[in-house]
This record gives C-alpha cells, sequence and structure tokens, in this order.
C-alpha cells in the first residue's frame, strides 16, 4: 500500500536526487481552531497521505485505535500526533506537536497546536514561526469563539497566510451552502486582520476530500486541495531587509582571534562591508566571515557564522551589528502588543526579565493601554493582564535594547518576558513602536515623582516669592540667598524678572492682561522646578494680590512662600539703582509701580523684611532659619547634619 | 562603503538545520555555567558533535563530553569513541553506574527495562549530579517518536531531572528562557527538528566518521523475539535452539548490544545506506527493544529523567 516513488539507482543520480531535495523550498505552518475541529486528524491525515508513516508506526496506530480511538474500526489519525499519555488518555491535544513532510514540490514543519483557551502559550509557541495557519472549522459547528482567536493570535504574531479550513463537511452532506455560510461568516471577521490570503476548503480529514487529492463528493468546488494550496502558495519573501546580525557569543580562544558568532536576522554581509554597532554607533568593516571551519566572502539571511572585524571595538552579546544607513531603534520605552501566560496577571510597575533573541534586561510596563476583547477585537480599558488575554502597552527597560518593529522584522522585533521569582515565561511580545520620553509621562509619574527627585537632593522643594518695589533689594537677598545654600548643598535657582522678560516672556508687555500671563508663566516654571526638587527664588516686583494669589495657588500647600520686602518708595526712589524711577517721574515710563500704577503690599506674607537699618546678610539668615524650620518640622532631612 | 547589493540564495534545507544547531549551541555556551554534552556514540552523537566543532570553530566546545556507559555496548562503539576522542581531543568523562555494576544488572537477567533505567536513566542522573551540570546537550529529534515530537529544544528539568511534559515553557521564535534555579537544569536538543534522513544526508554531505556498525559486513547473529542480535562478546548466553549465524546485516540505531536489533541489508557505503532510508519502510525505532516494552514508554522514561 506504501508504495514509495522511483528511487534513483546510482551513486550519481542519488547525488542529483539529493541535490534537487535540499534546494525545496521550506512552509512551516500550525493547524489550529477549536478543540475537535479535527485538527489532528488531518495531520495525521497528510503525514498518511504523503507516505510518511512507517509500517510497525501503523502496526500501533492500529493497536491504539482500538484502545483509544473514536473512530470505530477506522483508523483514528489523530493518535499519530497526540503523543502525549494524558493526550491519549483525555484524547485532546495539549502541547504542541511537530511534524515533519514533503511532497515532491515542498518540505513542510508542521505543528498541531491545542485549541482549549487553557493551552493558549502552546497555541502561541506553535503560531511564532508559522508562514501559514489552517484554521479548523466543524462544518456543523461553524465559527466558534476559538476559531476568532486563533485568528487573532495568528494575525498578530504576523502570520499572513490562511486557509480556512471547513472540516467534517462529510458529516453536512457535502453541503456547498453551509461551506458558503461559514465562509462569509468567516470573512466578515477577519476582514481587519492583515491575512495577505485567506483561502477556504471544504474537507474531510476523516475520509481524506480534498486533503491530497480532489473530491468526487464536491463537484460544486474547483479550488485547489490542500496540499496543492500549500505546495504552490507564494510566502512573498519581502523585499530584502537591511541587515541585523546579533552577537550571541564572542568567541576568544586566543588573542588573535576575536570572533563575533551569531545568527544573521536579516540582510546579509560580506569581508570589506562597513558595518555600525547599533547600541554604541561604533563603525568597523568585516574582516573575515567564517561559516563553521570555512571562510565565505558573504553571508545572509538565516546563516549561523563568526564575524571578525577591522578594528578592536567594544562590542558583545545583546548588542547587535547592523548597517550604517538604516540602523535598528535603541530605546529603553516602547509600546508592544503581550500576550499573557503568566498564572499570576500582568500588573503595571511590577519588574518582569525581558529577554529578546540575544539581550536581556529588566523591564516594566509603565502603562497597560488596552486589553483586546477577543470577541469583538475590541479594545478594552484594563489594570491588569490575566492569563490567555492580550493586550497593548507602554513597556520600560532598565537598559536600553536595540530592536526594530515586529512589522519590520521578526527576530529583532519580538521578545518574551520572564516571572523573576519563578522563571517562568510568563509573556509573549512583539514591538509597535519606540517610544520618545515625552509621550510616556505615565512612567514618570509611576517611579521617579517628585518626592523622589526631592529626596534624591536631600532637600524639600520650595518657592519663596520677593515681592516689592523695584529697587527694594529683591535680587541682592535672593543672589546672597542663594549662594549660602549652594554652600550647603541645596540645589536652586533664580527667576529674576528682568531675565525671564528677555527670554520666555519675551513677547509681553505690561498691559494688565500681559502681566497676568507673566506672572502665570513665572508661576508655572517655578511649579515645574519644585517638581524637580528644587529650591526657587522668584524675584518679582508682582504689585498686585491677585497675582500672587494665583502664584501660591500653583503650589503645594506648604511650598509657597511670599517674601514682603518692605522698602519705603522714599527710599527705593532715592536708591534708584538702575535710574528707572528719575525717568518715570518724568513720564517717560509708563505703569511704572508706585509712581503711576500701584503696589499692593502683602497682607499676611510668610516673611516680611523690613529692610530700613538692617544688612541684607541679617535678612538672610532670617530666611534660612524660615526654611530650616519648616524641613525639620517634617522630620525629613535630619540625617543631614 | 559598498554594501552587498545582491540579495543571498536562500539557504537550502540541511544548511537551515545545520544554522539552526549551532545558534542552540552557542546560546547555550552563552548562558549556562556548567554545560556538557551526552555523547552515544551513535550516528545522532556524531552529528552532533561535528556541529559542536563548528559553532565554536577555531576553539574547541567549551563543554566536555559526557559518555554513560551501560557497560554492555558493542565493542565497536567504544573503539570509536576513544578514536574520536583521541582524535579532535575534546574532553570526554565517561561514567558508569558502580553500584549496577555490583549487583550485576545486565539485560539477560533483569530485562531491557530494568537494566535501561539502572545503567542508564539512573547512570545519567548520577553524572549529572556529580559534576554539577545545568545544561545537557542531547541529540534526540521530534521525527523519533510521538512524545519528543511534543517537546522543547530547551526543555526544563527540575532538581529531581524529571520532565512534567504538561507544563512546558513555551518557546515563541528563536527566543529561549535559559533561566533555571540552582539544582534545577535544561536539557537541549539541537537537532529537534531533523529527521533520520537529514542525518544520513547530512553526514554523506559531510563525510562525517560514523561507527562502522551502519555499514553492511557479515556479522555473528542470532534470531530472538523476532530480532537479529549480534553477538558481541561472551556474555551473551544462547538459550535452547538459538545458533550464530553469520549473515550479512548492519544496525540502523546503536544502543546495547543485547537489546538493539540488526537489519539485512547490503548497504555498505553511505550512498547505500541513503537509498535504502529513501525506500524504507518501516522507523528506526522497530529495531529498538526499549520502545516496544509498553506504550508511552517512552514519555514515561523521559519524565524519570532518561534523555
Ligand atoms: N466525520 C468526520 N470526522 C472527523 C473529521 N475530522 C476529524 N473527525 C473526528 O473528530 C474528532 C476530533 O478530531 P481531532 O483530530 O482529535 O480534533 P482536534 O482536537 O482538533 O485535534 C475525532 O473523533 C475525529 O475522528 C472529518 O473530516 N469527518
Amino acid at each position: 500500500m506504501h508504495v514509495k516513488p522511483e528511487m534513483p539507482r546510482e551513486d550519481a543520480e542519488l547525488r542529483d536526487y539529493l541535490t534537487h531535495q535540499e534546494e525545496k523550498s521550506l512552509l512551516r505552518f500550525i493547524t489550529c481552531g477549536s478543540v475537535d475541529d479535527g485538527k489532528s486528524t488531518l495531520i495525521g491525515r497528510l503525514l498518511y497521505d504523503t507516505k510518511l508513516i512507517f509500517e510497525d508506526q501503523l502496526a500501533a496506530l492500529g493497536r491504539d485505535s482500538q484502545k483509544y480511538g473514536t473512530t470505530g474500526e477506522d483508523l483514528d489519525f489523530a493518535l499519530l500526533v497526540d503523543g502525549l499519555e494524558a493526550e491519549r488518555e483525555q484524547g485532546i491535544t495539549i502541547d504542541v506537536a511537530y511534524r515533519f513532510f514533503a511532497t515532491p514540490k515542498r518540505k513542510f514543519i508542521v505543528a498541531d497546536t491545542p485549541g482549549h483557551e487553557q493551552y493558549t502559550r502552546n497555541m502561541v509557541t506553535g503560531a511564532s514561526t508559522a508562514d501559514l495557519a489552517v484554521v479548523l472549522v466543524d462544518a456543523r459547528q461553524g465559527v466558534l469563539p476559538q476559531t476568532r482567536r486563533h485568528s487573532f493570535i495568528a494575525s498578530t504574531l504576523g502570520i499572513r497566510h490562511l486557509v480556512l479550513a471547513v472540516n467534517k463537511i462529510d458529516l453536512v452532506d457535502y453541503s456547498r451552502e453551509v461551506f458558503e455560510r461559514i465562509v462569509a461568516d468567516y470573512r466578515s471577521f477577519a476582514a481587519d486582520l492583515g491575512f495577505r490570503t485567506i483561502v477556504p476548503i471544504p474537507l474531510s480529514a476523516r475520509f481524506g476530500d480534498n486533503v491530497t487529492t480532489g473530491s468526487k463528493n464536491m463537484p460544486w468546488y474547483d479550488g485547489p486541495s490542500l496540499i496543492h494550496h500549500l505546495e504552490t502558495v507564494e510566502i512573498g519573501a519581502d523585499a530584502e531587509k537591511p541587515l541585523r546580525f546579533p552577537i550571541q557569543y564572542v568567541n576568544r580562544p586566543n588573542l588573535d582571534f576575536r570572533g563575533f558568532a551569531g545568527t544573521v536576522a536579516s540582510g546579509s554581509l560580506a569581508a570589506g562591508d562597513e558595518v555600525v554597532v547599533a547600541k554604541s554607533g561604533q563603525r568597523s568593516k568585516v574582516k573575515r566571515i567564517l561559516n563553521g571551519s570555512a571562510e565565505v566572502g558573504k553571508a545572509g539571511e538565516g546563516s549561523a557564522i563568526t564575524v571578525l572585524l577591522e578594528d578592536e571595538i567594544e562590542l558583545s552579546r545583546g548588542n547587535m551589528l547592523v548597517a550604517p544607513m538604516a540602523r535598528p531603534h535603541v530605546a529603553d520605552q516602547f509600546t508592544a502588543r503581550i500576550i499573557w501566560f503568566g498564572e499570576r496577571p500582568l500588573l503595571p510597575g511590577r519588574q518582569y526579565i525581558l529577554r529578546t533573541e540575544t539581550d536581556s534586561t529588566n523591564a516594566t510596563v509603565s502603562e497597560l493601554k488596552y486589553r483586546v476583547n477577543i470577541n469583538n477585537f475590541a479594545h478594552e480599558a484594563a489594570k491588569s493582564l490575566e492569563l490567555n488575554e492580550i493586550g497593548e502597552c507602554n513597556i520600560s527597560t532598565q537598559t536600553p535594547i536595540a530592536f526594530d518593529t515586529y512589522a519590520e522584522n521578526h527576530v529583532t522585533g519580538a521578545f518574551i518576558l520572564i516571572d523573576r521569582m519563578t522563571n517562568a515565561t510568563v509573556g509573549a511580545g512583539m514591538i509597535i513602536h519606540p517610544l520618545r520620553r515625552a509621550e510616556n509621562i505615565h512612567w514618570q509619574a509611576l517611579d521617579v515623582d517628585r518626592n523622589k527627585r526631592a529626596e534624591l537632593k536631600n532637600q524639600k522643594p520650595a518657592v519663596l516669592w520677593f515681592t516689592g518695589l523695584s529697587g527694594s533689594g529683591k535680587s541682592t537677598i535672593a543672589n546672597l540667598l542663594e549662594k549660602k545654600l549652594a554652600a550647603s548643598g541645596r540645589h536652586t535657582y533664580i527667576l529674576d524678572g528682568d531675565n525671564v522678560r528677555h527670554g520666555l516672556n519675551r513677547d509681553l508687555g505690561f498691559t494688565a492682561e500681559d502681566r497676568v500671563e507673566n506672572i502665570r508663566r513665572v508661576a508655572e516654571v517655578a511649579k515645574l522646578m519644585t517638581d524637580a526638587g528644587l529650591i526657587v527664588l522668584v524675584s518679582f516686583i508682582s504689585p498686585f494680590r491677585a497675582e500672587r494669589r494665583l502664584a501660591r495657588e500653583l503650589m503645594e500647600e506648604g511650598e509657597f512662600a511670599e517674601v514682603f520686602v518692605d522698602t519705603p518708595f522714599e527710599e527705593c526712589a532715592r536708591r534708584d539703582p538702575k535710574g528707572l524711577y528719575a525717568r518715570a517721574l518724568k513720564g517717560e515710563i509708563k505703569n511704572f509701580t508706585g509712581v503711576d500704577s500701584p503696589y499692593e503690599a502683602p497682607e499676611n506674607p510668610e516673611i516680611h523684611l523690613e529692610t530700613l537699618g538692617r544688612s541684607p546678610e541679617e535678612m538672610v539668615e532670617a530666611l534660612e532659619r524660615w526654611l530650616e524650620e519648616r524641613e525639620s518640622a517634617d522630620g525629613r532631612h535630619d540625617d543631614r547634619n | 562603503m559598498q554594501h552587498s547589493a545582491l540579495a543571498q540564495k536562500p539557504l537550502t534545507h540541511l544548511d537551515r538545520l545545520e544554522a539552526e544547531s549551532i545558534h542552540i549551541f552557542r546560546e547555550v555556551a552563552a548562558t549556562f555555567a556548567k554545560p556538557v554534552m551526552l555523547y552515544s556514540i551513535g550516528k545522532d552523537s556524531s552529528v552532533l558533535l561535528h556541529l559542536a566543532m563548528k559553532a565554536f570553530y577555531p576553539a574547541p566546545p567549551p563543554f566536555p563530553l559526557l559518555h554513560v556507559d551501560t557497560t554492555w555496548k558493542f565493542r565497536e562503539m567504544i573503539a570509536f569513541r576513544d578514536r574520536m576522542a583521541a582524535e579532535l581531543g575534546f574532553d570526554l568523562l565517561v561514567h558508569i553506574n558502580e553500584e549496577g555494576v555490583r549487583e550485576d544488572i545486565n539485560p539477560f537477567d533483569h530485562g531491557s527495562n530494568t537494566h535501561t533505567h539502572i545503567m542508564k536513566t539512573v547512570a545519567l542522573r548520577q553524572a549529572l549530579d556529580k559534576h554539577g551540570f545545568d545544561a545537557a546537550f542531547g541529540g534526540a529529534r521530534r521525527d523519533e517518536e510521538k512524545s519528543r515530537a511534543k517537546e522543547r529544544i530547551f526543555s526544563f528539568r527540575n532538581a529531581q531531572h524529571a520532565w512534567d511534559p504538561k507544563n512546558q515553557r513555551p518557546e515563541m521564535w528563536k527566543i529561549y528562557n535559559t533561566r533555571i534555579a540552582p539544582g534545577e537544569s535544561i536539557r537541549v536538543f539541537p537537532l529537534s527538528n531533523w529527521t533520520e534522513l537529514d542525518i544520513w544526508q547530512y553526514i554523506l554531505k559531510e563525510n562525517i566518521p560514523i561507527v562502522p556498525l551502519y555499514f553492511a559486513r557479515k556479522r555473528p547473529v542470532v534470531e530472538r523475539d523476532g530480532m537479529l542480535i549480534m553477538v558481541d562478546d561472551d556474555r551473551m548466553k544462547l538459550r535452547p535452539g538459538e545458533e550464530i549465524e553469520e549473515r550479512i546485516v548492519r544496525f540502523r540505531t546503536l544502543g546495547c548490544y543485547p537489546l538493539t536489533g540488526a537489519i539485512e541489508s547490503e548497504a555498505d557505503t553511505l550512498e547505500a545506506i541513503v537509498r535504502e532510508m529513501l525506500t524504507a519502510q518501516t522507523s528506526e525505532r522497530q529495531g529498538r527493544l526499549i520502545d516496544r516494552d509498553e506504550a508511552g514508554s517512552m514519555e514515561k522514561k523521559k519524565r524519570e529523567g532518561y534523555f
């Protein structure tokens, strides 16, 4: 019954034959779909019909079919693949099985993936390396939730070619209507999943209709048999991608040989090519390439090689050699799609180990953007991802990694997440795009907040808002205070009215609106600075109570101190350090505070400095005392002295 | 800058398999503290060794080879092993379960199951524990047997060396989770995706040395339990009615001689072996007594720590 094709007799003929076998292309595919839709049966049938079952295996299958089979007297092909004891006893597929077969046109690796949601991790395992998915549907049941789920996962993992196998067609009388209804159903939801080809085939895995040959039972069907399609489907060799050579292992047997071993993820490289180290940007040239012990001029995608460079440069595992003109992203924040396998949910803020093909670093989910509802593919808000859920999130790594987006490159755009305590693989990730820091404010808020920054500076941030007439002494006092604070290790900044007007507020004049805007901007800047942990000294005339209240209200409770530098008008006009009073009094300057514009003195300033008869040093001491009392009242920094 | 503009020819089937295996070897060398390669002297081990030599060239493989000797291997296997170690200069460790030897555990009196368990499975566990290896390469292929078809390339073992088939780590892309706690280990199978035919084609293509027992020659055999067993030394007691015959035979797979069936064949060159393979009607495991003991026997052995 199992007659193999005519075999070559002569050695020369044999070598020709083998060369031809060698050059066959390879198609990796998965079978998926709901439990009992017939995945294992289909694979068994494929192996059997392509003469890959040996006689002793067939005999064993006969025995097993009697013992565990579900097909009465017939051989139960599912038992050829359900290889674990628990699988045979329970009649289900638990883990993915890899099978190999070939036809005269192609070689195949097929992964039979389990249908139960519980074993999603194993389905993803099989799908991660597949070019095509055969999604089975039981003709009697039609599209089930697992059909959607598996289609979605296949799409998420970047599988672009799909066969919709409407199985058990024998049980619905080979009905064209049933077939067409299921196909229409399927297409309506799969339209958005990004498959390049969806080929529907009505078949009977059990009896072989349309598996390897056509079917007399379905004269209405004129499409290809499953095997014919698998043999001929073009798995679009994408346009050549730029060089990505992740360093796996540095081979240094002696001082004269420093080889960078790895597998070319994409593109190609040749001796003499200029290359760049992804993370550092350092350049060098390829000196030699070894494939095993053989020196080769050039190597392409998939080759496991050892590269020697012209220059001694810093390069180790986890880094990459790349094309100078098309470099990968190097970042510590990015957005990714995650499929979660952990028994404990994925939680933003918890640390995991992130592993790419050769790199490894600590990583945290900084923000969970949404979870995908598997029934309607809707995005739902979520605080965590539970077992077998899929979501999109922002990830932050402890050290930057070099990567491409998964859409651009499956090898350099994928990662797994590992639980730090149990070492279990808890997630599969596909990078969508890198993040610039500004896009990821959540992360900033999450771990390094204003308290953390202040703590690092060992101080309590504050805004000392100096108000008073022009020439009252605000800047003199503020400058002296800053010197003394800096001497005692405090981090400070002075915002001075004049300086700010030259830059940030260059566009503002002295009308009432502009004054308010002037104060608003300065107050906002001061606020950011307190967020940064600084002690900010603002030196502004700020004549109106309403403006100063506006500033006060922006700050955290207790962080704002109004410092009234109280020098009488006459004294200020007498000092007149910049000659402004003279000009104002002559009417050359309009809206001058104290001359033709009022100064509203503070009613309840935190600190009231009457300057007449006191030295600046005295007054600065008063301010220092105030700051110190405030810190120790809080009890936070008494370890300083 | 002159960048290689022409697209590379896609790799051939064997190139692809070779590259995948080399990648796996390097991954282990880069991430484990104390790896070891199980060397069983058969054709798969020969291929494994050849790949390891390539992966680290010009350095020797950065790990030792371990042969678990049941003391019942074919004499030609032991001679071959020692010759390869001398020629290639790798670090060879040989472990024998001395307790088993003292109790004279043997396949004739104790049966293949007990013999294999004590002299192979237990012996292997002893050797791994003694040296504290955290990763061990094996030559198993997924096409050999149904439970193998389900096993990961990086296959986790707990501190008792046990495999839990229902709870394997997912293995996506070529990203391997190599993290383990102290006492735990990983079994690594670089030949997972090779078939028996691939192995022979590769041996042919690369001219890899293999034990001469794979080639057909006149050998002394007896027929026992439907198999042809070679009489390799005088420990083999003949049962009543058995007669030693000289027949032209060869082996598709090698193990303990009393448990390994020969096949009648004229294939005395690699080409002839490959030609025979292409028309084979039975699987190689046909020749192994140990797998016939009971259904699911391989899975059971693996759970106990067998390779
Ligand atoms: N009548 C009929 N039965 C089938 C067909 N395909 C599979 N089956 C049966 O459906 C049941 C489930 O098949 P199985 O392959 O184990 O499904 P899996 O869970 O998807 O792997 C078994 O009893 C099969 O014999 C088919 O095309 N026609």
